[in-house]
């Protein structure tokens, strides 16, 4: 085995054997629901920035947005105002949030819906949303993985599923045992691992290639004679396009499951308020991350799939045994989100969709949840094996589509009880019936171009099927109130919120 | 209730980052990064010093 693999190989296993040691961590009870899948609700600020850090900036982050920067230009720079316009948004919406789940005990978004709304509808509506968006996330961090150990010659593309495989049953099992407490400590491996591999390839790559001028000058050059030009700055025609993503990714960003339940399992508001200001620090990394995009332009590097323009930049400028420890960060930074993912998932299952079964909570809730992270770990793993990659990334891009529908009634609702359930679920099928047919018109990209009063409108999807949800949700409440229709149930206070 | 004041520095980075005509420019570069790369990223690093600032100022005092 060459020496990368090596590495590799042992920081793997030594993050499982932390996994299952964290299963110790606070001798908790762990056939409790709040243990297992919000580690008892007592992380401080330093282990919630690393298990948030570690969440939100999955491996496959790291990988596709130098790629997309490689592949589109200056559009693909959207991921860097997107990462740090989500953190006033956190600040404002997700305190609040944080306050009434403590406040009533709530597990997942959906159980906020279910006490504020009293419709069961719109809760199945809201669980399901995060539980479809978050498979092929999950699947798309089993693709980083596949990548990194693609890379590694020994293993090959035949030994590739099998290693992969391993690895995903250990995760499970980890999962499985230690809960959110396991992606906790990992976390902070993971997070080492990635700083020092980005602020490693951000000093040595550029000074190789002979520094930022040289290498803007011939990514510009580049970039203008491929068969589908694009530039260093942005097409007046992109401002809007560019706006959008900005706004909508930054709007989406903390509203999926796995954002929510790593924000539940903070000790006190305090600790919330303090990592809206320190976790963007990771988007200083990731900032500087997309540039590698240009790096990757300037030295030449070409391959059929952009997803492995990181990986090749690394092994043609890192010393072997380096490598070995860059792989190691991606693919430990594919773990850490795979299972609060899948614990995200399961939740919203266990608490909300199962919940007929079991009007409070019991044991019996922990062991469904505990048990559906096996099964979604499980069916993730089999998307990649028979799933081509380009259509995980296309059921990614809509992922994040379909979890913005949930704003109007999450977000929202946190504010007001204005809006009427039925209207709300009403906009939120509006919405994403709406962000499929314009994704599937758009050939699966991220954007929608409008034909109106003889112009056209590149924007967003997710943005342009969140102001139809809007639409809709607000014309359905007045038309309902209208009527004399006012479904009147909320079971939450203005006590809860404060 | 005055402190709440301090949340509308928030609205600050909205304002520069989401119109790109403001920054859509090569010069002046930095470094070497022209201005629309360089500009964005230095929001990158001033949106947290203005969280910090709101954290600071309209902290409740709660057990951390």
């Amino acid at each position: 085995m060459s020496s990368a693999a090596v590495i590799l190989a042992l920081a793997v296993a030594a993050v499982m054997i932390l996994g299952f040691v964290a299963a110790r961590w606070g001798h908790a009870n762990l056939g409790d629901l709040e243990q297992w899948a919000l580690g008892g609700r007592r992380f401080g600020t330093i282990v919630s920035w690393f298990l948030l850090g570690g969440d939100l900036y999955t491996a496959y982050t790291f990988i596709a947005v130098p790629a997309l920067v490689y592949g589109v230009g200056a559009l693909g720079f959207f991921a860097v105002p997107y990462a740090t316009l989500a953190y006033p948004i956190a600040l404002v919406v997700l305190t609040r949030f944080w306050t009434v789940a403590r406040a009533r005990g709530y597990v997942t978004a959906a159980d906020f819906i279910r006490d504020r709304y009293d419709d069961r509808g719109l809760e199945i509506a809201i669980a399901l949303t995060g539980v479809a968006a978050s498979m092929p996330y999950v699947a798309l961090q089993l693709v980083g993985m596949r990548a990194v150990l693609g890379q590694f010659g020994v293993l090959g593309a035949a030994g590739a599923m099998p290693a992969l495989t391993v690895a995903f049953v250990l995760l499970a099992a980890v999962t499985y045992v230690s809960g959110l407490r396991a992606p906790a400590l990992i976390a902070f491996v993971k997070d080492t691992l990635i700083y020092v591999t980005v602020i490693t390839a951000i000093v040595v790559i550029p000074a190789r290639l002979g520094g930022w001028s040289h290498i803007f000058a011939v990514s510009a050059a580049t970039l203008a004679s491929r068969p589908r030009p694009s530039s260093l700055l942005l097409a007046p025609s992109q401002y809007f396009t560019y706006s959008t993503m900005v706004l909508g990714s930054a709007l989406f960003l903390f509203l999926y499951p796995h954002s929510i339940t790593s924000v539940l399992s903070a000790r006190s508001r305090e600790v919330i308020r303090r990592n809206a200001a320190l976790l963007p620090i990771y988007s200083i990394l990731l900032g500087l991350l997309a540039l590698l995009g240009y790096c990757a332009v300037a030295a030449g590097i070409s391959a059929k799939d952009t997803s492995s323009i990181v990986p090749l930049l690394f092994a043609r400028y890192f010393p072997q045994w380096f490598y070995g420890v860059a792989g190691a960060a991606i693919f430990i930074g594919a773990l850490v989100p795979a299972a609060v993912m899948s614990i995200g998932a399961a939740n919203l299952c266990a608490s909300n969709v199962f919940r007929e079964f079991s009007p409070q909570r019991s044991p019996v809730e922990t062991i469904v949840a505990k048990v559906l992270t096996l099964v979604i770990c499980a069916t993730a793993l089999l998307f990649v094996f028979f799933v081509p990659v380009p259509y995980a990334i296309d059921f990614q891009l809509l992922g994040g589509a379909l979890m913005l529908q949930v704003f109007p009634a999450f977000v929202m609702g946190l504010w007001t009880r204005w809006f009427e359930p039925k209207a709300l679920l009403a906009g939120w099928a509006c919405g994403l019936a709406a962000a499929c047919a314009m994704a599937y018109d758009a050939g699966f990209t991220s954007n929608y171009t409008l034909h109106a009063f003889g112009g056209t409108l590149t924007g967003f999807i997710a943005f342009y099927s969140l102001l139809i949800n809007l639409l809709v949700s607000v014309g359905g409440t007045l038309a309902l109130h209208a009527a004399g229709v006012a479904s009147g149930g909320d079971r939450t206070t203005a006590a809860d919120f404060a | 209730m005055r402190r709440r004041g301090w949340y509308l520095l928030l609205i600050l980075p909205f304002v520069g980052t989401l119109l790109p005509p403001l920054y859509n420019r090569a010069h002046p570069a930095l470094a070497g990064l022209p201005f629309f790369y360089w500009y964005q990223l230095a929001w990158v690093v001033v949106t947290p010093i203005l969280l910090g600032i709101v954290v600071v100022f309209t902290g409740e005092g709660d057990r951390v």
